[in-house]
């Protein structure tokens, strides 16, 4: 038995003083996909920031690779995880490659600068999300999907065993939503990398994951495979909008009635 | 793809810059002393040019450098800390604190040592009351810290007006001087130089921790950047090099705020090269402007304040005029 990558034990998220989460257990393994779905405001980005470690809970505890989140170092935490934003702000100048290669800053020693094996690990991240050829842009000269598609190319040059996305499909075109949910389905499969993900369309959260955590917002949340939990009933509590349920090959798909 | 390589070369150009605008600072001035001179001069043979030379010139040739130097390096530090490109060195009121002492030592009559004890004084109470006003509540965000900055440097502005408005007419002049900048005032070169070394010492092990604070908090602190410790440390490190640059020379302008973009429009954002490339480039245009501001209409001298803006304003438009679109 291995140890799981993230273990949240009894965790409490507070946002201003009101608890969004209220003792959540969670427990995630190598190459293994959960989703995160909840309302706008139901604290699901302090939530997966929580399990980042780069907020402390209200209560509980949280273990990244077995080790108690609190007692480590920011440079341990991001060997045993990496964290992508909802918001990229730039107000300084940098190209396509640096910002990439700033993803392996804490495999660095102080006064290591970037070899050529990490600006091989760089640019075949870029090549993973399409920004290949692309290496020398200023990054305020891509689009808000090149920019996002660089977050997350920043975040595998990383390479760390866990990745937590807050809405990683944020600005991405229909094509390249699904090429990034691809590239971390096979980066679980293969690498055995972890993947927990802020997602706002529950039928890619079947389709891509494993386990879907609810957030209600008012500290009640619920954990399950995807098969069982997201359902119309479940799911139209979640967003209180009444939802109707298609099935296709496989795959399922929710419309509003 | 930043290399040690390109860093080393552009740093050595730039040291290259540095000595050729100490030596014209030897060199030029009412008193012409040739190349020959100043080296006799340097390798110790006495003299009357070489008196000119190691007393008068030397001195301040090395005073304007490390003050050139500090604002240089403590504007890209505020730059990084408030994320803030328009930020320099007295954007958080520590150059306003420091008016505010020497105005009222002046004021009293003091002498030069009272002067420079008292701005030191107030550039640290300054710093002091931002930190403690702006960290109140324990956020102390960027926009908490820049507006408290910002109003406290208005406070002091009003003060110096006011010291500046009852003074009597015939201390009015060297008041002015002060507040614009003036290396002929300094009375010790070498405490600004060692606070430049230190504080260059102190900054360089983060820098490409700054990197990663320059491009967002939460982004730097996921990527392995211990924040709070970071941001505490820059902001007394920026904050104690502008107090021993304005202690030295009064509020001279310009320079914190324009050499870092200099830089980085020449070479890129990268804090391991910017920090130091910013020391030297800050610290060849302050002895350059120094040297002119001596020798333009001599034997009057105007204030380097002046004369950092005239040559920085043009130099700088025409890098942003040729940055690729």
């Amino acid at each position: 038995m291995t140890r799981p990558l993230l273990e949240a034990k009894q965790l409490v998220v507070e946002i201003g003083g009101k608890t969004v989460v209220d003792r959540v257990d969670l427990s995630v393994a190598s190459g293994e996909r959960i989703a995160i779905l909840g309302r706008n405001g139901a604290g699901k980005s302090t939530l997966l920031s929580t399990l980042a470690a780069l907020r402390p809970p209200a209560g509980g505890a949280l273990l990244l690779d077995g080790e108690d989140a609190a007692l480590l170092h920011a440079r341990e935490a991001a060997l045993r995880r990496a964290w992508l934003g909802q918001f990229q702000s730039d107000p300084f100048g940098s190209s396509v490659l640096e910002t990439a290669l700033t993803g392996r800053h804490p495999h660095l020693g102080r006064w290591d600068w970037e070899s050529k094996h990490d600006a091989e690990l760089a640019r075949a991240a870029l090549q993973a999300v399409g920004l290949d050829g692309m290496e020398a842009r200023q990054i305020h000269t891509l689009s808000g999907g090149e920019r996002q598609r660089l977050a997350i190319a920043t975040l595998l040059t990383q390479a760390a065993p866990l990745y937590l996305l807050d809405e990683p499909l944020a600005h991405l075109d229909l094509n390249h939503q699904m090429a990034v949910l691809e590239l971390f389905a096979s980066t679980a499969r293969d690498c055995g990398a972890g993947v927990i993900m802020v997602l706002h369309d529950p039928a890619l959260a079947h389709r891509f994951c494993d386990r879907a955590l609810l957030v209600y917002g008012d500290g009640r949340t619920e954990i399950g495979t995807v098969d069982r939990i997201l359902t119309a009933d479940t799911l139209s509590e979640l967003y209180g909008y009444r939802l109707r349920q298609i099935e296709d090959r496989g795959h399922r798909c929710f419309i509003p009635e | 793809m930043p290399t040690r390589h390109r860093a080393f070369l552009i740093l050595a150009s730039l040291g290259l810059l540095a000595m050729a605008s100490i030596g014209l600072a030897l060199t030029v001035g009412s008193f012409k002393v040739s190349y020959g001179e100043v080296l006799a001069a340097l390798l110790g043979s006495e003299g009357g040019a070489g008196d000119v030379v190691l007393q008068l010139r030397l001195p301040r040739a090395l005073a304007g450098f490390a003050c050139g130097g500090l604002l240089a390096l403590a504007g890209a530090l505020m730059q990084v800390l408030l994320r803030n490109p328009l930020a320099d060195p007295y954007v958080l009121g520590i150059s306003g604190g420091a008016g505010v002492g020497a105005m009222f030592a002046m004021l009293l009559g003091l002498p030069v040592l009272g002067v420079d004890g008292l701005a030191f004084v107030g550039a640290f109470a300054a710093m002091l009351l931002v930190f403690g006003l702006a960290h109140g509540d324990g956020s102390w965000t960027q926009t908490r810290l820049l507006l408290t900055g910002v109003i406290v440097a208005a406070g002091c502005g009003a003060l110096v007006a006011l010291m500046l408005s009852i003074a009597d007419e015939h201390k009015l002049r060297g008041m002015l001087f002060w507040l614009m900048g003036d290396l002929g005032q300094s009375a010790q070169w070498w405490p600004a130089f060692a606070a430049l070394a230190v504080a260059l010492v102190l900054a360089m092990p983060f820098a490409r921790e700054l990197n990663l604070l320059s491009r967002g908090l939460m982004q730097a602190q996921a990527l392995g950047v211990a924040v709070g410790r970071l941001r505490y440390a820059i902001y007394l490190l920026a904050s104690l090099a502008t107090a021993a640059s304005v202690t030295t020379a009064g509020s001279i302008g310009f320079v914190g705020l324009v050499v870092p973009h200099l830089v980085r429009l020449a070479t890129g954002n990268d804090q391991r090269l910017l920090l130091p490339a910013s020391v030297l480039a800050g610290g060849s245009l302050l002895v350059l402007a120094d040297t002119l501001a001596r020798t333009l209409i001599a034997p009057q001298q105007l204030p380097v304040g002046v004369l950092t803006a005239l040559i920085g304003v043009p130099v700088f438009l025409f890098l942003l005029s040729r940055q690729p679109k």
